[in-house]
């Protein structure tokens, strides 16, 4: 402890804009966390819970994290902090559920055929082509394998989003799944040119992609064991699905890009391929943030490794 | 406007090694050249948009009309507003202070406009509203460009200044009203000849209904006309009257 005499800290909330006091806090223990005085702004402030509150130290700094304790702050015994809403947020498990839902029941009700969509005559009937059939599987498969990892094999390390970037991000999702669902479950659906060995190879690596990927959110699952206080990188295990990690810092997006790959020559439906190469896009962005993370983290770091594809990008 | 990065010139004279002399010396030639290469740029499109204005006054004191006006200006205009995508090469490279996006969403409106509207539906380059927006691109680039030339040769009227920040508030808004209109008189040509659309079946299970999507361009004009537009008059307030406007962070 620090000796002997015991201080008690006073926090005083200050809106970020107006600055005007919306809260004075006394008899602060100063072991809190900010989070801890989050809790208390809440209580005295019932409209703005914890999740949506950022607290400052000046009205245009960064944003103080949850974990950080009120003695080891640059204050005095009386702290003023800023305080900024977040707006309304959302657990990352509730939005994840409501994105993959979403894709999932929409490219449902294009296969369904429900009414008013295509023309009268085909309403609630089904295509003659088992590819479609097919395709819808693997679909519905792909996002239920997402939504069984969101429960038990993901661990968020934020806990929550706010709500402009869910209503954004699902938009995203339901809208693509809405467009090529469409095209997939058409009455005029065209079937792949090669026939029935270009579906084969495509379900083929696109069975392969999947468990490469859900190979890849157990391996980095398994890194982050509680009580671990040494950091370390993913490295190949003994599952062959994993030795992607050789060549490539995030083999979960270049297995993911494989599986949507497979699934266009699947389908052989341009706006898939359209889907794919957006999220192609994102996900090098991701990915080349995540291998620039690495390596400033770590020293011994392999350099053969590249962000997604292994020898090019 | 670009600057010799602030070290270069200060230790050139003092502690400079015969290499960082000749590094100082490159790193001057280099910004002389970008310079150079910009004021160029910028005069030859106000020489360009000039001849345009030109061209179409001409045509209109001649002939008292414009309807072909716009064929006879339509390889000029195709010329020099396509050639505005070098702008977006400059914010690429850095040479230009401006966001790549910004300028490229702009640049590729214009030529989308050019190109996929007017030049490709003939029957549509009589209407007025296509001498409405021309004649508010043509007095928008020529002070848009002779501001920055002005700029770059450190010697800025004021009057160009205050076009500059100013036409626009009256400018902007009749540009897009004949953008829209013209966009809207070729909605039932586009209808009547399926011209850029592709229907099913097809090998690519795709298919795209230009009309449609003419309506949804339109319609996108509604979000993104006042955001451009509120941004500029921040602009216009923080230039012409050094206010300091607070940016709401996202």
């Amino acid at each position: 402890g620090k000796g002997d005499v015991y201080i008690i800290f006073q926090v005083e909330v200050l809106d970020a804009t107006t600055k005007e006091q919306l809260c004075f806090l006394d008899k602060v223990d100063p072991h809190s966390t900010i989070g801890d005085i989050k809790s208390l702004f809440y209580k005295s402030c019932a409209q703005w819970y914890p999740a949506r509150q950022a607290l400052r130290l000046d009205t245009r700094g960064k944003s103080l994290r949850d974990d950080e304790i009120l003695q080891n702050l640059p204050v005095g015994t009386t702290a003023t902090m800023y305080f900024k809403d977040l707006g309304p947020q959302l657990g990352w498990t509730t939005v994840f559920f409501a994105e993959y839902i979403g894709a999932l029941l929409t490219y449902l009700v294009f296969f369904f055929r429900v009414p008013y969509i295509y023309s009268h005559t085909y309403a609630l009937t089904s295509s003659p082509h088992p590819v479609v059939t097919l395709a819808c599987v693997c679909h519905t498969f792909h996002y239920v394998k997402r939504l069984m990892e969101t429960i038990f094999v993901h661990r968020f390390s934020h806990g929550t989003m706010p709500l402009r970037t869910i209503v954004k991000n699902c938009a995203y999702y339901w809208g693509f799944s809405a467009w090529l669902a469409y095209y997939i479950n058409h009455p005029l659906y065209t079937p792949p040119s090669y026939g029935e060995l270009q579906v084969k190879y495509a379900l083929f690596t696109f069975a392969m992609c999947e468990i490469g990927n859900l190979s890849i959110h157990m391996s980095l699952s398994n890194l982050r064991t509680d009580g671990e206080l040494v950091r370390r990188f993913p490295t190949p295990t003994k599952n062959p699905f994993t030795w992607l990690f050789f060549f490539v810092s995030c083999p979960n997006y270049t297995y993911e890009v494989g599986a949507w790959l497979s699934f266009t020559v699947m389908t052989q439906c341009l706006p898939v391929a359209i889907y794919t190469l957006f999220g192609f896009i994102q996900m090098t962005i991701w990915a080349k943030v995540k291998h620039r993370a690495y390596i400033r983290e770590f020293k011994d770091y392999p350099s053969v490794r590249t962000a997604i594809i292994p020898l090019i990008l | 406007l670009p600057h010799p990065a602030p070290g270069a010139m200060a230790s050139s004279e003092e502690d400079g090694t015969v290499e960082e002399k000749e590094n100082n010396n490159k790193k001057r030639t280099k910004s002389a050249l970008i310079t150079a290469w910009l004021t160029f740029y910028n005069i030859a499109m106000t020489a360009g948009w000039l001849v345009l204005a030109i061209t179409m006054m001409r045509f209109y004191i001649q002939k008292g009309t414009h309807k072909g006006l716009y064929r006879s200006i339509a390889r000029t205009l195709k010329f020099f507003q396509t050639f505005a995508l070098v702008e977006v090469g400059h914010c690429a490279v850095g040479i230009v202070r401006t966001s790549v996006i910004v300028t490229g969403v702009q640049v590729c409106s214009r030529i989308y406009m050019v190109w996929f509207i007017t030049s490709s539906i003939r029957q549509i380059q009589n209407e007025e509203s296509v001498i409405l927006f021309l004649v508010v691109w043509t007095v928008t680039e020529i002070t848009r460009y002779s501001y920055y030339t002005f700029n770059l040769l450190h010697h800025l009227p004021y009057f160009i200044k205050w076009a500059r920040y100013n036409f626009f508030i009256v400018l902007y808004p009749l540009g897009v009203v004949g953008e829209l209109l013209t966009i809207y008189a070729a909605l039932p040509f586009v209808r009547r000849s399926g011209m850029y659309s592709m229907r099913l079946p097809n090998k690519y299970n795709v298919s795209f209904d230009y009309y449609y999507f003419l309506i949804i361009v339109m319609l996108s004009y509604i979000p993104l006309f006042p955001q451009l537009y509120l941004h500029m008059l921040r602009q216009r307030r923080r230039v012409l009257h050094g206010e300091v406007i607070v940016e709401k962070d996202d």
